[in-house]
């Protein structure tokens, strides 16, 4: 115990964003915190190596609360936007992986139903999806249609009171492990957002294999051929693309807090090693040329921190825009891979190894960076949010 | 039956500790949180009231502290406390373990419990003796260590950790019982149930409203006192033998042994 002020701040926590988080928020963060520590940290590493999730997993999230935590009702906590951000980041300083789960369910599935389902269709699936009794899924993105989903081809048409739908979904988290799907498709009446429960003929998933990326998560194709569905299946509330991007901007929001998350675990990870081993008799992190890489990493962490805070303060106060989670998402997964790719030379040969987190997360950020909107496409946002000039169509 | 918890605010353990040199007590300004050990009651708490074999109408969680204490109560009532009761006031600043023991006895005073349950010790002071000093105020039996709890009919069945092996015991109700952390693994606290914990009751309390006489706690009711801090001296770094030949190594890593009379 020391009797004198500490020497040395605490690389992950170094501005002190911790203080940013009231009461609440600060129990949230630590609970989740400790879960990640129990249960995501000593296996993650074999699930990624394995191309496996362990069966339970949801339902232990589902206990925990962090399924769809931030929305209101129906089993669910309720928390603010922060606290959902500040659990976003504990989850992927575990795993990107685990943090898709857990964001596909709480900000693109259940969302989806809460924000645009019939009260029939929240009391149904929201609670089992809260527990993690129930997964979901969500079907945007197509083999041919990614940055621009209103090409989509999937298409539902009526029959009588029924709708047929037929199509296909590509890049699906969750897929093959959803008990609901919520399928966009093109109709008449403009991009409609359907439930298709697992099971219903016609409906089936393939898992895509062969990922070196998110290898602790199941990513699947969705297969539809004429798959009818009651009436009572669409989405009743969202009746063109702003429904699924709606949902997407969620998701986004989350992703910024995670790979701050993912960035931080970097860097102590790249700490650790660096005060730990040895070379020309003294501890790598003496030599300046790895203080230089230490510093930028403590700066990179620190400034994703505080982007993905004040994202969730604009959030709770209701005023934040999409073009503001573009910028989030943008900046702070290219902070999360540039720290990544540098604590992995820290690391050395011992860096490529999973033995260690560090090529874990920065192979994940390979696809954190283009899913849920690429880079580029959210860096024309922004660029269109400055100049007022639409640069993508 | 009611069963009281009491617990404490502790540093986190992430935080470094530091001794103000001035008042040679702990400095608890920077980040703090519920005590690890006393989760281990509050779920053994929880684990009797959903055992069925005897009706728990109440969990209560007890602490002393200052305000901030207030953040490990809402921990505890998250993690299955229905209520919380806090002894706020600035004339139990400075309280020793027997001040402390006598001030927590007088709020349990109050409540009446049949089963009190805290942690073996606390992640800041490490005494390991408050909850012999609250049972010897509240005239109850006190056991410490306890790893095993059987409660059937106004008794209590306990196995405690001793250092050869473990001794059970029984007592009668209502007792002190200190939890080992080996005695179960404590849950996590829902998010559900942290929204709600700040909707739960929790009484603050003054000294004086529970009947505790000024004059015996604080720094000047203490009996000990703390008249200086030396860190630890350094650990001489241990010897490391180099594995170059198998039998060599075993051979000196022996004859260490023996040397110490191990072997």
């Amino acid at each position: 115990m020391a009797v004198t002020a500490p020497t040395t701040l605490p690389a992950g926590n170094y501005l002190d964003p911790d203080s940013l988080l009231n009461d609440e928020e600060r129990l949230i963060r630590d609970t989740v915190r400790e879960f990640v520590a129990d249960r995501i940290l000593p296996e993650v590493g074999t699930w990624f190596e394995e191309g496996t999730l362990p069966a339970g997993l949801a339902g232990e999230l589902g206990a925990l609360g962090v399924l769809g935590m931030h929305l209101e009702g129906y089993g669910c906590a309720g928390t603010s936007a922060v606290a959902y951000g500040a659990a976003c980041m504990e989850l992927e300083a575990g795993d990107s992986g685990i943090r898709s789960l857990v964001s596909v369910q709480g900000s693109l599935a259940m969302f989806a139903i809460h924000r645009w389902g019939s009260e029939e269709q929240k009391q149904q699936w929201l609670p089992p999806m809260a527990a993690g009794e129930a997964i979901g899924c969500f079907g945007l993105t197509e083999p041919d249609s990614g940055s621009d989903p209103g090409s989509m081809r999937t298409r539902a048409r009526r029959d009588g009171d029924d709708w047929i739908l037929n199509g296909q979904k590509m890049w699906i988290t969750n897929g093959s492990l959803a008990a609901v799907a919520v399928v966009w498709a093109r109709t008449d009446e403009g991009v409609r957002g359907f439930l298709v429960p697992s099971g219903t003929p016609g409906f089936t998933t393939q898992d895509i294999h062969h990922k070196l990326s998110l290898r602790a998560s199941v990513t699947s194709e969705l297969l539809l051929e004429d798959v009818r569905l009651p009436a009572s299946a669409m989405l009743p509330e969202a009746t063109s693309l702003r429904g699924p991007l709606s949902c997407l901007n969620e998701a986004r929001y989350g992703i910024a807090w995670g790979a701050a998350g993912a960035a931080r675990a970097c860097l102590e990870a790249a700490l650790a090693y660096g005060l730990e081993r040895e070379q020309f008799g003294r501890p790598i992190a003496s030599f300046q040329i790895q203080q230089q890489k230490l510093a930028e990493m403590t700066l990179e962490v620190s400034r994703a921190t505080l982007i993905a805070h004040q994202l969730g303060r604009l959030k709770d106060e209701g005023r934040l825009r999409p073009e503001q989670v573009s910028l989030g998402k943008l900046g702070n997964v290219d902070a999360a891979l540039r720290v990544a790719r540098t604590a992995r030379q820290v690391l050395g040969a011992n860096g490529i190894t999973l033995e260690y987190p560090v090529i874990r997360h920065m192979n994940n950020l390979e696809s954190v960076v283009t899913y849920e909107g690429t880079a580029d496409v959210h860096a024309l946002v922004v660029g269109q949010a400055v100049t007022g000039i639409e640069a993508f169509r | 039956m009611k069963i009281c918890c009491l617990v404490k605010e502790v540093p986190d353990a992430a935080v470094q500790k530091r001794i103000d040199p001035e008042t040679k007590r702990l400095d608890r300004s920077g980040e703090n949180t519920l005590n690890q050990f006393d989760t281990h009651g509050i779920e053994a708490a929880m684990q009797i009231r959903e055992g069925g074999v005897v009706d728990v109408e109440e969990i209560v969680a007890v602490t002393m502290g200052p305000g901030s204490a207030q953040r490990a109560l809402h921990k505890a009532v998250a993690l299955g406390a229905d209520r919380s009761v806090h002894l706020s006031d600035d004339v139990l600043a400075g309280s020793d373990v027997c001040a402390t023991g006598y001030a927590l006895a007088k709020v349990l005073e109050g409540e009446s419990p049949d089963l009190v349950l805290l942690g073996q010790q606390s992640d800041d002071g490490e005494c390991y003796t408050i909850g012999a000093v609250v049972a010897d105020h509240l005239r109850m039996p006190s056991l410490t260590q306890v790893i095993k709890m059987d409660v059937a009919d106004g008794k209590l069945t306990c196995e405690r950790q001793a250092e050869y092996g473990y001794d059970t015991v029984e007592v009668r109700l209502p007792a002190v019982i200190s939890v080992g952390d080996a005695i179960n693994e404590p849950r996590y606290p829902s998010l559900k149930a942290i929204m709600g914990a700040k909707k739960k009751p929790l009484d603050t309390k003054a000294a004086g409203e529970v009947g505790i006489e000024s004059g015996k706690v604080g720094e000047a009711g203490s009996r000990t006192q703390v008249l200086a801090i030396n860190p630890p001296p350094e650990k001489e770094p241990g010897e490391i033998i180099e594995d170059e030949d198998t039998n060599e190594t075993v051979e000196k890593i022996v004859a260490w042994l023996e040397e110490r009379k191990l072997i």
